[in-house]
């Protein structure tokens, strides 16, 4: 019997960037990204790239980002929702009606109470998932395509969500379910400062930590140069992502506003910035949560598994058809969440909100890199996908380009994107 | 006597009027190995993917030392510590040798999250017993070459300690070093007391591994025979004609 030590692993030389073991379709995507950020602003001599514009740009992304997360999912097992953007209407309705009718009137909370928020976010969670457990065990058990089932979920969901409002707006909000719209609910700037740091060091030391692992099996880890370069990108990503968002001052009449909401006078001269939106800080942290559900979890190794090979996963003893119902089911719980930063966003629910969602959800997934034949498939490939889907549209917006021309430049784009994606991969012979 | 470790009973299953295994009775002792025979799509594949759970039969009682069980699924299967190399191999191509290896038994950190580097090491030490010059261990499956994916395989189904093994054609993509190294393993399993169903078209190799071969035709039992007491030219014969060689005495 042979163990380990036996098999000594060649070493072998390797350029600058195949030591730092990059993922390079994600480099390719971070460059696209930057490309065009980069031509927008020279197109609109400066206008793109400001803290403004950074900031808003990162709140319209917000709501379709999560649920690209919960797309890539549903995509790498080989199945489509094409019900998102109606689940999101649906349970947008639901908490609607929540917070301004059945808590503060029907139950007696009043108005404002501090618990009307986190329990209308949960009635609406607890919904989204309950709607998606149903459309997976339609999927798994009765082995109903998913596109037929979402179809008729689209159909379906948009218009339950009408009859429950019988199509009115239900609006203002509640104020602390407002604060995860984006622009009214941000950290302030040493908050902010804090959180990046937080992410800094907790990234680094994810990072240092898998390299001990590897390291104490006597595996092959990379150069110490290469980890400390990495680190130091990582760092200086985070922290200047925070630094632009801190560089947004709240305009002046605003502050004021601010401070006389609350019974106090504003101090002359004082100045503040918006730094990390909340609903920002919730994408990070469902980002985070689900790359570990990916990578490091029994569930996601299942998922992935089942994606490459049904049957496999199946003769592995993996529960399949239940899984399936899981992966909806959490699809539906990420619409609701996604429902909160939309409505919040927009202070109101409105009868069309999260129209079309579906195409951007689906699109910033497959630009992300997640395949639909299955098994293949990131959380920040998807993230990646929806900020540079909004930047196109934003940036076309800014420059004035008219709708549609912006919806054909986005489908030419997304087309594009799968092709260069196929050329990359068989060039790689990656899969 | 005792009861045989394992005792498939009058098996029988069909798919849409094709009665893939017709009444079949199988059984299979403690270091034992028995060959199952047939031409293609004799059902073979069949018969034993009743066992590994892949398939519920229409008729037939599965027995294990002597007790009636019901297998529903490949979970019930592993349950009773019977490991499974299909002749698909099951593999996701998409994941790398180690995650292959331990699906749907993954090793974990005390945090409950899959712990990869365990489980390399451990893809690492028992490839070094199967296929020395296995080296790529961080490249998913489909990457890998026929021989090496049915290495994975075979180290998978041998890794969990089992009781009863089934191995449908598991030479069939090996070269003949690797070969040898899989007929020295099975010696091995053998010696250590474990059950071997070994589906195999070639006799030659059957003869030579086996203890007891069991030879089907279209779906049915056309007899079982001990290796030593017949020729390689009477198992042929019951492969070809279906004929049961003492009967072709007579
Ligand atoms: N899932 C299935 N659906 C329909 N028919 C099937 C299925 N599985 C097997 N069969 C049929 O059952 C019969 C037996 O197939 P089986 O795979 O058991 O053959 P085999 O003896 O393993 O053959 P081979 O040597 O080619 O592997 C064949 O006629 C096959 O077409
Ligand atoms: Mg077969």
């Amino acid at each position: 019997m042979t163990d380990t030590t036996s098999q000594p692993i060649p070493p072998q030389r390797k350029s600058f960037v195949q030591q730092l073991e990059l993922d390079t379709r994600l480099l390719g995507m971070v460059g696209a990204f930057i490309i065009l950020c980069i031509g927008f602003d020279f197109i609109t001599e400066g206008r793109f790239l400001t803290p403004r514009n950074i900031f808003n740009l990162t709140i319209q992304t917000v709501s379709v980002a999560i649920m690209a997360c919960g797309m890539v999912f549903i995509i790498v097992t080989r199945h489509i929702d094409l019900s998102v953007g109606a689940l999101l209407a649906t349970c947008s309705a639901i908490m609607a009606m929540t917070q301004t009718d059945i808590l503060p009137n029907m139950m007696g909370l009043g108005l404002g109470h501090p618990l009307i928020a986190p329990i209308t976010i949960v009635v609406g969670i607890a919904a989204g998932a309950l709607i998606g457990a149903f459309h997976g065990y339609l999927v798994g058990y009765l082995t109903i395509p998913a596109f037929i089932v979402t179809l008729g979920g689209l159909l379906v969901w948009r218009n339950v969500g009408w009859f429950l409002t019988r199509g009115q707006t239900i609006g203002p909000l509640d104020e602390t379910f407002m604060a995860f719209g984006g622009i009214n609910g941000t950290l302030g700037p040493s908050l902010s400062w804090i959180v990046g740091g937080v992410l800094t060091v907790a990234a680094i030391a994810a990072m240092w930590n898998g390299r001990r692992s590897k390291a104490s099996h006597g595996f092959p880890v990379k150069p110490v140069w290469a980890e400390l370069t990495l680190s130091a990108i990582i760092a200086s990503a985070i922290m200047g992502f925070i630094w632009v968002l801190n560089s947004y001052e709240i305009p002046t009449a605003r502050l004021r506003r601010m401070f006389e909401a609350r019974g106090e006078v504003m101090p002359e001269g004082f100045t503040t910035t918006y730094g990390l939106p909340i609903s920002v800080l919730l994408l990070i942290g469902i980002a985070i949560a689900m790359t570990v559900l990916a990578r490091r979890t029994r569930l996601g190794r299942y998922i992935f598994a089942t994606g490459g090979n049904p049957d496999a996963a199946e003769l592995s003893g993996i529960n399949t058809r239940m899984l399936t119902v899981k992966i909806f089911a959490l699809m539906g719980a990420l619409c609701a969440i996604s429902a909160v930063v939309a409505s919040a966003r927009l202070a109101n629910h409105t009868n069309d909100i999260g129209t079309l969602d579906e195409l951007r959800v689906i699109a910033a997934a497959v630009i992300g890199g997640t395949a639909l034949s299955g098994g293949l498939g990131t959380i920040h490939g998807a993230i990646l996908g929806a900020l540079i889907m909004q930047s196109l549209q934003s940036g076309m917006a800014m420059v004035g380009v008219d709708a549609p021309y912006q919806n054909i430049v986005v489908g030419v784009v997304l087309v594009a994107a799968v092709l260069i994606d196929i050329i990359y991969r068989k060039r790689t012979g990656d899969h | 006597m005792t009861a045989p470790l394992v005792e498939m009973r009058d098996m029988s299953i069909s798919f849409g009027g094709i009665k893939a295994v017709d009444h079949v009775t199988v059984d299979l002792q403690p270091g034992e190995v028995v060959g199952l025979l047939g031409h293609n799509g004799a059902g073979k594949s069949t018969l034993i993917k009743m066992l590994s759970g892949a398939y519920q039969p229409d008729g037939g009682q599965i027995f294990i030392n002597g007790e009636k069980v019901t297998i529903n699924n490949p979970r019930d299967a592993r349950a009773h510590n019977i490991e499974t190399i299909y002749q698909t191999l099951a593999l996701a191509d998409n994941l790398d040798a180690a995650s292959n290896l331990f699906l749907g038994r993954e090793l974990v950190t005390p945090f409950g999250l899959v712990d990869d580097a365990a489980m390399e090491a451990e893809t690492r030490k028992i490839m070094g017993r199967l296929n020395p010059n296995f080296q790529k261990f961080n490249a998913p499956v489909s990457a890998l070459s026929g021989g090496q994916r049915q290495s994975v395989a075979i180290a998978r189904a041998v890794y969990f300690n089992a009781r009863i093994l089934i191995m449908d054609e598991p030479t069939a993509a090996l070269g003949p070093h690797e070969t040898q190294m899989v007929a020295e393993l099975i010696q091995q399993l053998k010696a250590e007391g474990i059950g071997i169903f070994l589906i195999d078209h070639d006799v030659h190799q059957v003869m030579n591994l086996c203890d007891r071969a069991s030879v089907m035709k279209n779906g049915q039992l056309v007899g079982t025979v001990n290796v030593n007491e017949v020729t390689d030219d009477d198992l042929l014969g019951m492969i070809i004609l279906g004929k049961h060689p003492h009967e072709n005495a007579a």
